[in-house]
């Protein structure tokens, strides 16, 4: 294939990995930006939103859009409630002191990674799209007869990728909504901001942590549902998606949610285009130089703020 | 109608109040003197219940607010303007004031009636509290409490750093929210502000309140001052 098609077809494979992050980072940053907690287990909710989505899709049966869209609905709310259950239990009683709980969010990681080891055992099981068409892709060219377009051999994505990077952009206009223009999102604002004042104008503070980090997981978790028809479950796939999003989360800047966008489409893209014309350790390797770059030439981030 | 009974107070292993007792009634200002680090903050976050209280206890028309969840105690009506106003900077004027609303419930004739009492954040409803001047910034924090149509109004040092025209606006306010038939517990440090408005005065020293006294009592024996602030 020509250089100009390639390009294309990398970048689309970068798209997809950008939408899935920047939902996967999102969740990371609204959990340190509101609770100041750094979640260590974030790539374990996401493994678990892609190992319970092929349960869900394999006890229902029947058509893949039905098991989907229902794993699409349920899944992430259970993720949500287990991590609200896990702030409750482990969390709160630690007080959100910053040191103690990077070491209590390690213990969750292995509680869920060990559990899911013993249950869905250490296989990688598929689950299957919904729908999956292949689509040719159309190249342009300025050749002898003047403008023309044609189909190059190889050049395709399917509708379930296109799918996919739609559905994040959706998915994250509605969170803009929420946090922006709703009771609830003005309350996590109030609260990550001064929790202290939040409490002596009647926000429960406590209830809020507890939402907050069940919204975060569930992110995490929505993104594993939709690349689990791209990308089997299994239970360490959670790696690659903590180390991704915490980069995100850095180079953004911590706490700046449009700072995380930005950054996750950044990194996502490179990792997809680099992985296509040379290999996914060397994007890995690139994306971490740039972690480094930037907490030596710019410590806020891309968006984040110089500390008061 | 809030009583405060010999509480004492703790920032973790820091003792920092030996039992204070002091009582607000409605349309009564009862001010709080002493030297800085005498514990006037601590006893306002202590009634907010921000602090938790070993001994003693905090209660208001009856009710036990000694270390009832934080986030309660506002909904029972009391209003807090904090030292320094710890306003949410990155909201704007009217997002600060919705949090203020939705503490009670209340609805928009509340909002126009602290407003009305502060036009000028009328004019910056969209405007990021953080930026706003001290003065401005010191009316949000006072109307957020209002927003409240609180029962018992806490105001820690409403004019630290302010110049005298917002001062005097301010002090306009207090009264009038006596007048309200508010119970106010006002933190000051210009004694000369203070005696012209208060109702009582209790003198705060090291963790304890040493002596409560009417305003009065206060001009008759202005040597007090000097023995317990050294002005
Ligand atoms: N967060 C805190 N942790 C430990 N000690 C504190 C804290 N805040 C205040 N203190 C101490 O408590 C005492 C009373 O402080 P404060 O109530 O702020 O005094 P005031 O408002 O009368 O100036 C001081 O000795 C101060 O150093
Ligand atoms: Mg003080």
């Amino acid at each position: 294939m020509e250089f100009g098609p390639h390009l294309m077809l990398a970048s689309l494979e970068g798209a997809v990995i950008a939408a899935i992050l920047s939902l996967t980072a999102m969740g990371l940053s609204i959990v340190f930006g509101v609770m100041r907690v750094v979640n260590v287990a974030h790539g374990e909710f996401f493994m678990l939103g892609a190992v319970l989505a092929w349960y869900v899709t394999s006890a229902l049966g029947g058509h893949p859009a039905l098991g989907f869209v229902a794993a699409l609905l349920i899944v992430p709310v259970l993720v949500a409630a287990i991590a609200a259950t896990a702030d409750r239990l482990i969390l709160k009683r630690i007080n959100y002191d910053a040191d103690r709980t990077i070491v209590g969010t390690i213990g969750i990681l292995y509680i869920i990674q060990q559990t899911t080891l013993m249950t869905f055992g250490p296989d990688a099981r598929p689950v299957e799209a919904p729908f999956n068409t292949r689509l040719s892709l159309p190249w342009f060219e300025f050749g002898e007869n003047g403008f023309a377009m044609f189909w190059p051999w190889g050049l395709s994505t399917t509708s379930y990728k296109l799918f996919v990077i739609a559905a994040a952009v959706v998915i994250l206009l509605g969170l803009w909504m929420v946090i922006t223009r709703t009771k609830i999102g003005l309350v996590m604002r109030a609260t990550q901001q001064d929790s202290e004042m939040a409490q002596a104008f009647g926000v429960p503070v406590g209830t809020v942590y507890s939402l907050v980090f069940g919204l975060g997981a569930g992110l995490a978790a929505l993104g594993a549902v939709l690349v689990v028809p791209i990308q089997q479950a299994h239970y360490l796939m959670g790696h690659d998606p903590l180390l991704l999003s915490f980069i995100v989360v850095i180079i953004g800047g911590l706490g700046s949610l449009p700072g995380t966008i930005v950054a996750a489409i950044l990194i996502g893209m490179s990792d997809g285009i680099i992985s296509v014309f040379f290999s996914p350790t060397i994007a890995k390797i690139i994306a971490t130089l740039l972690v480094a770059m930037v907490l030596v030439f710019r410590p806020q981030g891309l968006l984040g703020k110089t500390a008061p | 109608m809030l009583e405060v009974k010999d509480i004492h107070v703790a920032y973790g292993q820091v003792k920092t109040l030996y039992g204070v007792s002091l009582s607000a009634q409605p349309s009564e200002i009862l001010c709080l003197l002493g030297r800085n680090g005498a514990g006037k903050t601590t006893i306002m976050k202590s009634i907010m219940g921000l602090l938790p209280v070993s001994e003693g206890s905090v209660t208001l028309e009856g009710e036990d607010l000694t270390n009832m969840p934080a986030h309660l105690i506002p909904r029972r009506g009391i209003g807090y303007i904090p030292q320094g106003r710890r306003l949410f900077p990155e909201l704007t004027v009217a997002e600060n004031i919705e949090i203020g609303l939705m503490t009670r419930k209340q609805g928009p004739d509340t909002r126009d009636w602290v407003l009305d009492l502060f036009p000028r954040l009328r004019e910056r409803l969209g405007q990021a509290a953080g930026t706003l001047s001290g003065g401005e910034q010191q009316m949000l924090a006072t109307a957020r409490a209002l927003c409240l149509r609180p029962k018992v109004l806490l105001l820690d040092e409403p004019t630290e750093g302010l110049q005298p025209s917002m001062i005097e606006q301010i002090r306009q306010v207090i009264v009038r929210m006596k007048a309200e038939g508010f119970a106010i517990v006002l933190v000051e440090q210009r004694v000369d502000a203070v005696l012209s408005i208060a109702d009582k005065v209790a003198f705060i020293e090291n963790g304890r309140d040493v002596e409560t006294t009417s305003a009065a009592d206060l001009e008759q024996n202005p040597d007090k001052l000097t023995r317990y602030l050294g002005v």
